[in-house]
């Protein structure tokens, strides 16, 4: 009986869906409504992973993520605009000073008036240092939940709308695990909902950008996309990418000039909005860029899974190079590991290629750029988690080592529970689908090798919870967790960067009529 | 792109075949149970301690002492089964941490194992619900299985009383589907046995007993008079034995007084101090009319000491005008309401109608019964979950039904943390419910003309128009009742604090327990009706 289901379905795709998937209930309503109720579980695991502590909790004299987020939400709605990166009296930037542009500065603003409004003892300049209560961390949640809410949501929303109106062989089966992966990226609510930021805000303009480019509205994407890198410098992962994507788009109108131009204005256009209040000086806006480039945190922080982390233990490149030095190497590095991909993007643009491009570009950030933190895995796996329904094998690989490279820090954060619970949940729900069984060729011919990676992380949480590290090398595990991850992410980046440059072939002349 | 697409159907056509129906349920149940483990952090009610101390009891003292200790005020209240039950968890208690089981230095502790253990142990047995939904719907059809599946395992109500709250319905529920499956698969031996036990869990249960005794006496001891008298004895020597089993060791220990005494505690009044959305609410509303009446007539009317509205709950009278409501009293009206019932099971004892009676009589139970807890709506809606996919109508009542009784819930959790959680766990229900009946009853008939060969050519032009069947949609009486469910929650959640303050705390809940009575009453009535006069297949 199932069995004759299981094969009607295959011809009439859209109506009879399959009944055998976990997404049976999704045949009759449309789109929203799916997404409805995805987001409202999603929704709940957000809500249920706040419940989990935050990041430095209950750990003076600097606490953690947590706390930075608050004292911002102090400075910023205790003093004028224009101090805010500025050293004074009043703000100690050796303090978790503002290191982030100035939207995030304006989101703190509003934040910060929120907490005000029900809670003003946690945001009062200098006596709320170190500020915990039951009230005031529910406050503090919620200000991340709405923002979830209201920007990465509809983000999400916006580019299932806009990817399966391109593709209309998508069953509506499917879209409804992408949602799912996009709205349950485990990554993504343990730290932000975890640990404690404010992802959700960079993340989900990137994906407003990339769904606004979906559909051709560039002018548009390019807005938004300014506005992400106005909220995390971070976004610059993605920079290369929508650089080339947009340029190759441009070269290919009538005229280029012009396109270009366009863009360009919009672009300056909206950073001169949201850094106002500092163009009255060259000083003002260089005290801002400062804060904006922390070189004297160093090439890499703690155990993350990148190539300079990773070599340093035959190299020490933090002893016998200067920082000058690094900054230069890990430049040219990125850049040149950019380059293919960028170049594939301005000769043969198309909506599979940018998002490849994504992908590839951010892989070369998170590899070899400067001060890159193991928090960053979540700009690459931000692409790789929209590509999901085209490259199952690759984000499915891609997030168990993601995760793992996280494992640190969560265990540092006391969200091993959430972790384990969030990683079961996510895994469950992938394999929910039909999608998330089926493994890419290049995944399957080394079936055996991936298997035993995958076992050997599983047996790295183990030991990594139960078993002491020796005395002589304390960060045994950590090391072990971090070549491990290293070289799972540089296949996939390898990998990723060949499919980009084997679609072009078939891509290519479908998209290019469309762009005329 | 075409043939990169192509490729990756041809896939799903020689791909991963259908997977069983064991592996599929255990898929809802380890995302409910994912879900259930991040909300362990969550608020605790003072039953976390009730059954932490419970397992301390049972395990530092010997049998003939578990009734009578009285270190804690949270005595041990559940009949004996249940008492073992605990005794077996207090093994791996010990295992974990000693503490937890420790008599004196174990009282309120509230460390981090003592909270993962017992939430885990719910959370574990819970399979036990897993199982008995299993049984349940193993004779219907994929798409129907799997939507009740999702109203039982994923119910709202559980996760709040159990998982939030904290209890353990979930297990005691499944052994009450379990016995209704037997029921319905005519194997009356095996019912009657599971009921028993779980009768010998908790007592709160026994509400459906007549039903029970009327459908087993016409349906199992059938068949002449010896056959008749036969069976009749094989299921009383059942029941006997699993009482004896359970209540034995405390005849043999001469304590059978004391444990019943432990059991029904019927000092505590006719009324919660939240009170439960039931028919009493309506009596308590006239008699306060009636009272005001009467005082402004100019009566002398004299104020209860007890009263409802200050939350205290005693022995005394709380009523002023209306007669004095006795637990006789409400027993007799129990099985007043319960008699249609009882005469349709008595006359024509059919298996399929078997889970609605024992729902009604859950209903009954709680529309009238004395000291009426809200979580005990638990006991009627979830076998009527298995009963939703069988018509529209049914569906309908449904959707309303577990609405109004996962919200008449909400006051369990008054802490603002949880407040989220319980407001996108209803939503989350209604949403998901509103999906998979709108596709169950929506595209029923074109699923099934789909079947047919001979016209899947067709199928494309026809799903658009054939809807042979009504399509599920809310009437606009039960729209209507359900926004005004919305204007109660915005009133007692927000403008009640602002607008009044601090007058008046009782308002909130009681508008609560009035909004929702009348969705109870409703369904009372609805299920009434339908055991007077079942529509025709």
């Amino acid at each position: 009986m199932e069995k004759v289901k299981e094969s009607k379905v295959t011809k009439n795709k859209d109506d009879l869906d399959n009944h055998d998937d976990a997404c049976w209930w999704s045949i009759h309503k449309g789109v929203k409504a799916i997404f409805l109720s995805i987001s409202l579980f999603a929704l709940l695991v957000r809500v249920a992973v706040s419940l989990h502590p935050y990041s430095g909790a209950g750990i003076p004299p600097k606490y953690g993520d947590y706390e930075a987020q608050r004292h911002w939400m102090e400075i910023t709605i205790n003093l004028p605009a224009k101090d805010w990166y500025q050293n004074s009296t009043t703000n100690d930037l050796s303090y978790w000073g503002l290191d982030y542009p100035p939207l995030t500065a304006y989101q703190s603003y509003i934040h910060g008036l929120f907490l005000k409004l029900f809670d003003p003892e946690s945001v009062s300049l200098f006596t709320s240092r170190g500020y915990e209560s039951y009230f005031g961390k529910l406050l503090m949640r919620w200000t991340v939940l709405s923002s979830d809410v209201l920007i990465f949501f509809p983000a999400v929303l916006y580019f299932v709308l806009a990817y399966s109106s391109n593709n209309s062989s998508f069953r509506k089966s499917d879209l409804a695990w992408q949602i799912a992966i996009l709205l349950i990226n485990p990554c993504l609510i343990l730290i932000d909902h975890g640990h404690f930021q404010y992802n959700c805000i960079s993340l989900g303009l990137t994906v407003g950008a990339i769904a606004a480019i979906c559909t051709d509205k560039d002018l548009v994407g390019s807005f938004l996309f300014t506005l992400a890198l106005n909220h995390k410098q971070m976004s610059a992962y993605f920079a290369p990418a929508f650089f080339s994507h947009l340029l190759g788009k441009c070269m290919r109108r009538r005229n280029p000039i012009a396109e270009v131009l366009k863009l360009g204005l919009v672009v300056l256009g909206t950073f001169a909005i949201i850094w106002l209040p500092y163009l009255h000086s060259v000083d003002a806006v260089l005290q801002v860029l400062s804060r904006l480039a922390p070189f004297e945190r160093g090439l890499y922080e703690d155990y993350v899974a990148n190539f300079w982390c990773t070599t340093s233990v035959l190299i020490k490149w933090k002893r016998f190079f200067s920082v000058k030095l690094l900054k230069f190497l890990s430049f040219t590095a990125t850049l040149s590991t950019c380059l293919p991909s960028m170049i594939q993007q301005i000769r043969f643009p198309s909506k599979q290629g940018f998002l490849h491009g994504l992908l590839c570009s951010s892989f070369s950030f998170y590899l070899f750029s400067f001060q890159v933190h193991e928090k960053s895995v979540l700009l690459p796996l931000l692409p790789a988690s929209m590509l999901a329904l085209d490259e199952p094998s690759l984000f499915i690989h891609f997030l168990h080592y993601a995760l793992l490279s996280m494992f640190p820090l969560i265990v540092r954060d006391k969200l091993v529970q959430a972790y384990l619970a969030i990683y079961a949940l996510t895994f469950l729900i992938i394999n929910a689908s039909n999608k998330g069984q089926r493994k890419g060729r290049a995944f399957q011919s080394a079936r055996v090798l991936f298997g035993f990676f995958l076992f050997c992380s599983l047996v790295l949480h183990v030991v990594y919870l139960v078993v002491r590290p020796p005395e002589r090398y304390p960060f045994l595990f950590e090391a072990v967790i971090m070549l491990l991850c290293f070289s799972q992410f540089t296949f996939l980046a390898v990998f990723s960067n060949i499919k980009q440059w084997t679609l072009s072939k078939d891509v290519q002349p479908m998209d290019k009529q469309k762009l005329n | 792109m075409e043939d990169y697409r192509r490729r990756q159907q041809g896939d799903v056509s020689n791909g991963p075949k259908p997977r069983k129906p064991v592996l599929e349920l255990l898929w809802f149940f380890a995302i409910a149970a994912c879900i259930k483990f991040l909300l362990i952090p969550s608020y605790r009610s003072t039953d976390f301690e009730v059954h932490r101390h419970w397992l301390a009891l049972t395990h530092s003292l010997p049998l003939s002492q578990w009734y009578f200790d009285e270190t804690s005020q949270w005595t041990l209240d559940y009949p004996p089964f249940f008492a073992y039950f605990e005794r077996f968890l207090s093994i791996f208690a010990n295992i974990v941490d000693p503490q937890i089981v420790d008599l004196q230095k174990g009282l309120d502790y509230s460390s981090n194992t003592v909270i993962y253990f017992q939430r885990i142990t719910v959370i574990v047995s819970d399979l036990c619900l897993v199982y008995g939904i299993f049984r349940l719907t193993r004779s219907l059809d994929p798409i129907k299985r799997k939507l009740v599946w999702v109203l039982v395992v994923w119910s709202p109500a559980l996760v709040i009383v159990d998982h939030l709250h904290f209890q353990y319905n979930g297990f005691l529920l499944g052994m009450l589907l379990i016995s209704l499956s037997y029921l319905e698969e005519g194997r009356d031996l095996m019912g009657g046995f599971a009921f028993a036990v779980l009768l010998c869990f908790k007592h709160l249960f026994a509400v459906a007993a007549p039903v029970y005794f009327v459908y087993l006496l016409r349906h199992y001891c059938r068949g002449g008079f010896v056959r008749g008298f036969r069976r009749l004895t094989i299921m009383g020597s059942v029941v006997v034995a699993v009482f004896a089993a359970a209540y034995g060791p405390f005849i043999y220990h001469g304590q059978i007084q004391q444990v019943i005494r432990r059991m029904f505690p019927f000092g505590r009044g006719l009324c919660h101090a939240y009170w439960a959305p039931n028919f009493w609410v309506f009596y308590i509303l006239l008699d306060k009319g009636l009272s005001i009446l009467l005082r402004k007539l100019g009566f002398s009317v004299k104020i209860p000491t007890a009263s409802f509205t200050s939350g205290l709950v005693g022995d005394s009278s709380p009523f002023s005008v209306l007669p004095q409501i006795t637990p006789l009293i409400t027993f007799v009206l129990v099985l007043l309401a319960l008699s249609p019932c009882l005469i349709k099971a008595f006359k024509d004892p059919l298996p399929r109608m078997i889970t609605r009676w024992v729902a009604y009589a859950y209903t009954c139970g709680f529309v009238f019964g004395w000291h009426v807890h809200e979580k005990a709506s638990l006991h009627f809606v979830i076998p009527l979950a298995v009963v939703a996919v069988k018509s529209l109508e049914d569906a309908r009542h449904f959707f309303l039904l577990s609405i109004v009784s996962c919200y008449s819930l909400f006051p369990l959790l008054f802490e603002a943390q949880e407040y989220p959680i319980k407001v996108l766990l209803l939503l989350l229900h209604s949403s998901l419910m509103w999906l998979g009946f709108s596709a169950q009853f929506n595209k029923g008939e074109s699923v099934k003309q789909a079947t047919s060969k001979t016209k899947r050519r067709h199928i494309q032009t026809k799903v658009s128009t054939t809807s042979t069947g009504e399509p599920f949609r809310i009437r606009f009486i039960e729209k209507a009742y359900l926004f005004g469910l919305l204007v109660v929650e915005i009133w007692a959640q927000f403008f009640h604090p602002f607008i009044l303050g601090s007058k008046f705390p009782f308002v909130p809940l009681m508008l609560i327990s009035i909004y929702c009575s009348l969705g109870v009453m409703y369904s009372w009535i609805w299920q009434l009706r339908w055991i007077l006069r079942p529509p025709p297949n």
